[in-house]
């Protein structure tokens, strides 16, 4: 049996000690004199987050198809166990086989929302890892990063050997053959990363150099080498039915977030919502063969028993197998007593016959992204959703039985006025009035309707047509977020709607981060050397040492979240290339400005780029 | 038609970390995987019909845990416990699978009494002649116990409801402990009790308590008890 790594006397102090005893159904393990590589595969978060992350479900299950390579996980300790690892001096290990991660080849960190930072640093240090690339020596694990928010990696350059930038699925065998050709030739770190900086999709942080101007802004970058190239393009998937799929994922002991068998049906997305990353991140769309869906929902079943099954996708209603598979499920699930849980459809009649079939309509709610108050707004984001398609959904699904409305909108998003925050509480209080329409007196089960209004606030990203848009100051979101309560208190159906808003202080950093250059590395290691980390969890974000952090390094938060960035301006992601070109998002950033809408690929091709690869509707016409 | 089944389950290694709850989750799921045919309960959200005899706390081993389901159909008892093993992770095992008569009551309802070993991780009970001492600590009239949860103080009598206690030749603490509903003991208490009467101090983490059966009790007119396991039923 597996020695743990924790003694029982921990494990019975800690919450949760089922997040670091590993033993899961269907967690792999080897021999580990079997193996040529050991690879920690982390999300940096608690365990009940990172269990529910697709992405590392299917580089687990790709990487231990390969006999000669063990991939582990791990996840954030939590800050009790986390308290008890440093004042023991326990180095951090991976669930399977128990053992520090710091004897391991590769540290791969998935890295999925920017606020998870500062655990970035917590997992290396509590690795007994050097937290800087350039401190690491020769016996300490290649540290890679990957995930979304390594299309802007700078900020966190600093602590990175190397970025994986895009879709895992291509490069991974090609990095370890040449890491086991290294190793067997006698090279050393330097010698591996010289070589790794060769290979498509992958960048070597410390090889590249920023220049800036006077103002803060970069005029240019240097590279230390002529034969690494200047610009890295992402990797990318074009046929995402012929590949890696994990079809027996690890099946947690204790409850998490996703707790369900995931069908990843499409990536990429047709819709061109401009405030969106992952719209263009992930262009272009490519569907998943619905015959081959159906044969994993089957067998993932079985192999978890999992009692629910979801959809995965940008944009479900647009997979044009929807109808099929989803047939499929609802008889296959129905006889199996598996819950299907539907991402969220597009609401019109096809999708409400769908949903009532799968969930009890009295329990269940709607939910409505329109993202702005008004169409004018709408037409800004470029968000092609009416208030007509909204009000004659609504009016549908009354008919039908449901009773409760969630709305999302942001706030703060680029040209917004008063007149587009009044419209929120406006456009909640027609959907109220439309149930009052609809439903007749006696008919009402509840005698009431429940509108659910969500703000959040907006922060520009990188690779999207709003990364010149200056972003709010906290007092502006605050204000804006008080105005719509307020235009909410004002309607006649106010009693019918509740408002929810989040608060202004995360955002802002999130925006920092977002847009940063490598000055910001400095910032987030001196915040969590004064103790930051687990900041997405409100309880432990702790604003005011970030405030000091920043005065402290002499960086003004300004620079990178309010300013109004120049057309020209060379930005700390250009040299990556998604696929979508700058001077198409910047066409869409005047267009948003001149409140223009832009069809989407089905309509009509906006020669975004991305059809390069090879791939896309427009491609495929 | 349904038949009931009752399954014999130990419990060890890291496993003991899983709580009660998760345990059953667990074992909701290996049913799926093993494709046994489990009787659902009628309504919009059907639930597999599964009930467990007596909870276990985290850190507890055990080789006598006990659950109840209904089946529609299912090949035979060995064939159910090979398509279970086939599924389970190290620390799990299904020991034994019996088809019960259809008037028995569930896992949870039989449950009177739990056998229980007391070890020390490392080296033994620091207690000369501990079995001595176990009698002559049994043979108290009263062994008063207070009890204390968030909301309530309570003194209970741990004699009423221990009923057997020795040490075994391997140094370790043998218990037989009531574990009905009513008046369940936990073994901690006992040997906190005992402690302070052999005059010791012995912190939790530094001793393992293993559960090793469960029992109900199937007396009759003028036994006080009559335990049987509770796999020994039909």
């Amino acid at each position: 049996m597996r020695k743990l790594a924790l003694s029982d006397d921990i494990l019975m102090r800690v919450e949760k000690p089922a997040r670091y005893i590993g033993n899961e159904v269907n967690s792999v393990v080897k021999d580990k004199e079997k193996v040529a590589v050991r690879f920690a595969m982390c999300f940096p978060d608690v365990y009940e987050i990172g269990m529910s992350h697709l992405g590392i479900q299917i580089i687990y299950s790709m990487l231990n198809e390969w006999d000669d390579v063990w991939c582990e996980r791990v996840y954030s300790p939590w800050v009790d166990l986390d308290k008890i690892m440093r004042e023991q001096s326990i180095p951090l290990f991976g669930l399977e086989s128990q053992e520090p991660i710091k004897d391991m080849d590769f540290l791969g960190i998935t890295i999925q929302y920017e606020m998870c930072y500062t655990n970035i640093l917590q997992v290396l240090d509590l690795a007994q890892i050097p937290l800087l690339a350039k401190e690491r020596g020769e016996d300490m694990p290649i540290v890679i990063g990957g995930g979304p928010c390594t299309y802007n990696p700078e900020p966190i350059a600093d602590f990175f050997d190397l970025f994986y930038i895009g879709e895992g699925e291509t490069q991974y065998r090609r990095l370890f053959d040449w890491y086991i050709e290294n190793r067997d030739k006698g090279g050393g770190r330097k010698d591996f990363l010289r070589g790794a900086a060769e290979i498509p999709g992958i960048y070597v942080p410390q090889f590249y150099e920023e220049e800036y101007r006077e103002d803060g802004t970069i005029s240019g970058r240097q590279k230390l080498y002529d034969d690494i190239p200047d610009t890295i393009m992402k990797e990318i998937v074009m046929d995402v039915t012929n590949t890696y799929y994990p079809l027996k994922p690890v099946v947690p002991f204790i409850k998490v977030t996703q707790d369900r068998v995931v069908l990843e049906i499409q990536r990429g997305c047709i819709r061109g919502c401009r405030f969106c990353q992952a719209g263009q991140l992930y262009r272009p769309v490519r569907e998943r063969d619905a015959d081959k869906l159906k044969r994993y929902a089957v067998e993932m079943l079985k192999n978890t028993g999992h009692e629910e099954i979801s959809l995965s996708s940008l944009s479900s209603s647009d997979y044009s197998q929807l109808n099929e598979l989803l047939d499929f499920l609802i008889e296959d699930c129905d006889r199996k007593h598996i819950n299907i849980s539907l991402p969220s459809l597009r609401i019109d009649a096809f999708s409400l016959d769908v949903m009532s079939k799968v969930q009890d309509v009295k329990k269940s709610s709607l939910t409505f992204a329109p993202e702005a108050g008004s169409q004018r707004l709408r037409d800004v984001i470029n968000k092609g959703l009416t208030e007509e398609v909204i009000l004659k959904g609504s009016a549908l699904a009354f008919e039908g039985g449901w009773t409760r409305v969630k709305l999302y909108f942001m706030l703060g998003l680029p040209t917004e006025t008063e007149e587009d925050i009044k419209g929120i509480g406006d456009l909640s209080n027609k959907i109220a009035a439309t149930f009052f329409d609809t439903v007749p007196k006696d008919k009402r089960v509840n005698g009431k309707v429940q509108i659910v209004t969500s703000t959040s606030f907006f922060v520009p990203k990188p690779f999207t047509p709003f990364q010149w848009a200056p972003m709010c100051t906290k007092e502006e979101f605050l204000d804006k977020a008080y105005q719509t309560k307020q235009g909410i208190m004002e309607q006649l159906n106010q009693k019918s709607i509740k408002y929810n808003w989040h608060e202004a202080d995360v955002s802002v950093l999130e925006g920092v981060f977002a847009r940063g250059d490598r000055k910001i590395a400095k910032v987030i290691l001196e915040a969590y050397k004064r103790g930051c980390i687990f900041d997405s969890w409100s309880e432990y974000f702790h604003n005011d040492v970030w405030m000091e952090c920043f005065e402290t390094c002499g960086l003004d938060i300004g620079f990178y979240t309010t300013r109004e960035r120049a057309d020209d301006e060379i930005f700390p992601w250009d040299f990556l290339d998604c696929g979508v070109t700058k001077e198409f998002l910047l066409r869409e950033w005047k267009k948003a400005q001149t409140q223009t809408v832009s069809p989407n690929c089905r309509e009509q091709c906006q020669g975004c780029g991305a059809n390069r690869f090879g791939g896309g509707i427009c491609y495929e016409r | 038609m349904s038949v009931k089944i009752r399954i014999k389950f130990a419990k060890y290694g890291a496993m003991k970390f899983i709580g009660h709850l998760d345990m059953m989750r667990f074992f909701q799921k290996a049913i799926r995987r093993a494709d046994i045919d489990i009787r659902y309960s009628e309504g919009f959200s059907p639930h597999q019909i599964m009930s467990f005899a007596a909870p276990l706390g985290v850190g507890i081993e055990s080789y006598g845990e006990y659950m109840d389901i209904e089946v529609l159909s299912m090949a035979s008892t060995e064939d159910m416990k090979q398509a279970l093993n086939r599924v389970m992770v190290e620390g799990v095992e299904v020991l034994s699978v019996n088809i019960l008569p259809d008037n028995v009551k569930n896992a949870m309802a039989s449950v009177a009494a739990a056998s229980y070993k007391l070890q020390m991780k490392e080296g033994e009970f620091p207690v000369d002649n501990l079995n001595e001492k176990l009698q002559s600590f049994y043979g108290q009239a009263q062994i008063p116990y207070i009890k204390e949860t968030k909301k309530s103080v309570a003194e209970l009598d741990l004699k009423q409801g221990l009923y057997e206690i020795d040490a075994d030749a391997d140094g370790a603490i043998n218990m037989l402990v009531n574990a009905s509903s009513s008046g369940n003991i936990k073994p901690t208490m006992v040997f906190e009790k005992f402690c302070e009467f052999a005059g010791i101090v012995i912190s939790p983490p530094a001793y393992q308590v293993t559960r090793l059966e469960t029992y109900t009790d199937i007396a009759k007119d003028g036994e006080q008890h009559h335990f049987i396991p509770l796999a020994s039923v039909g």
